[in-house]
């Protein structure tokens, strides 16, 4: 018997237990990456000379791979005496890493502000933080919300990463339940399953919200 | 980025992984972190080998097939852009074993990723190709041409330009996502660091070293790429499309 029903329903409540820390760390870490990538994109604007600063920084966290960003997070903190728990630190890893990506899409949202509208909050005399809150952000953000949501399942799919480190998510459950059981068969099909059902769901809902924003702002 | 700047990173990266191997306490980890880059190297020139052909053969499947193909194209692309790399990559090494077949480590490296990253690239093919003007199959069907002849001497030549960038990105997507294979014992630099790192709890220099390695072999690929896009798009009059 390849597969086997009584023990794939068995294991179902601990691998939704599990799915719980997976989608956390999913929500925690974008929420992280959202902001420090905005914050990125907007220094990157506001303070002109460390343009160059943050493309490089951007450019190494873009180019080195996950895994070991996750590694060299979990493992240097303690050296400078911050213990970190494998869930904290996983996190953080992630979120900086997709800030880095994220910081382009707002980037890229920025520019295709028109500069007239730069001009005018400088002629109406609206000063910097007026004229990102008030004026730049919200036309800024409403287009790239299809890309940012992007991110968001890509960084979804990377959470599996964690379980390098330990942290009890979806996958490092299937891996204990398969290690005890030599099943490996049931756990990780329906943890493939899980990842699969959310992606195809969150990518129709990226669709549906793409095209609400797009009658939004063709009006 | 512009190319300057790239090579200007790469070198800077080359000098500083130079610099620090002269090192005492740096010393020391070479030899493995270098043996370890090899394999690295390795599965993914394999594993993007197989993604270009995976993804060529999707595209072209899932637009011009007939309908079980075309079906069957599709399945594959949801299924491993829907699901995390290491998760087919657990499941081809664990999973794969108890329906009878038992690839090598290895192999199972190049296959999932070479897979994943496949069904990322069909989309990027399709979309290349839907991107050729109109008029450009218009003029190929006035011509008298069969679809093979269309596809191969007209529209896949020009589409071909507009895919290298893309393929750029998803090649060093390809390459960080080597780094997964140390969590199917593949001794990969990413499993050569977590072993010296063990052992002798010298963090800093391992992952410093690691990480300016794989950032040098990603600015590799982006500076190749680039060079192929400038080489490719000589003699078209659209630069770079999509």
């Amino acid at each position: 018997m390849i597969w086997d029903w009584a023990f794939a329903f068995e294991i179902l409540p601990v691998l939704a237990r599990a799915a719980i820390v997976s989608i956390e760390a999913t929500l925690i870490g974008f929420a992280l990456a959202a902001s420090l990538g905005l914050v990125l994109a907007v220094v990157r604007i506001a303070v002109p000379w460390t343009g160059w600063t943050i493309s490089v920084l951007v450019e190494l966290i873009r180019s080195t791979p996950l895994l070991i960003q996750i590694f060299f997070l979990y493992f240097v903190f303690p050296k400078f005496g911050v213990v970190l728990d494998a869930f904290t630190a996983g996190v953080l890893a992630i979120g900086i890493h997709y800030a880095a990506y994220c910081s382009e899409v707002y980037r890229a949202g920025f520019d295709n502000i028109h500069r007239g509208q730069w001009e005018a909050s400088v002629a109406l005399n609206l000063s910097a933080w007026t004229t990102f809150r008030d004026i730049i952000i919200p036309q800024a953000i409403p287009p790239i919300v299809p890309a940012l949501g992007n991110y968001l399942v890509a960084l979804f799919k990377e959470t599996p990463l964690l379980s390098a480190i330990a942290v009890l998510e979806l996958m490092q459950t299937a891996k204990i339940i398969g290690s005890e059981t030599f099943r490996y068969t049931e756990p990780m099909t329906l943890v493939g399953l899980f990842f699969l059902a959310m992606s195809l769901v969150s990518a129709a809902l990226i669709r549906s919200l793409e095209g609400l924003l797009n009658r939004r702002t063709m009006r | 980025m512009g190319i300057r700047t790239l090579v200007a990173m790469l070198v800077t990266a080359l000098v500083v992984i130079g610099a620090l191997a002269t090192q005492e306490s740096y010393k020391v980890f070479m030899p493995g972190l270098l043996q370890g880059a090899v394999l690295t190297i390795e599965i993914a020139i394999l594993g993007s080998l197989l993604a270009i052909v995976m993804g060529v053969l999707a595209a072209l499947a899932r637009m011009y097939g007939p309908a079980p193909l075309r079906w069957l194209a599709t399945v594959y692309v949801e299924i491993f852009r829907g699901t995390s790399a290491l998760v087919q990559l657990f499941w081809l090494f664990f999973v794969l074993p108890q329906f009878g077949v038992t690839l090598d480590a290895f192999l199972v490296a190049v296959l999932a990723l070479g897979l994943n990253v496949g069904a990322y690239g069909s989309e990027v093919v399709r979309g290349a190709i839907q991107s050729v003007a109109r008029g450009q199959w218009e003029a190929s069907t006035a011509l008298n041409m069969s679809r093979p002849q269309m596809l191969r001497r007209i529209i896949l030549p020009q589409a071909f330009v507009a895919m290298i960038p893309p393929w750029g990105n998803l090649f060093i997507e390809l390459l960080k996502s080597t780094a997964l294979v140390s969590l199917i014992t593949l001794s990969d630099l990413a499993f050569k660091a977590q072993q010296m790192n063990q052992n002798t709890f010298k963090t800093i220099p391992i992952f410093t070293l690691v990480l300016l390695m794989y950032l040098a072999m990603s600015l590799v690929v982006t500076i190749g790429m680039r060079l192929l896009e400038r080489r490719a798009s000589l003699g078209l009059a659209r630069g770079k499309a999509a």
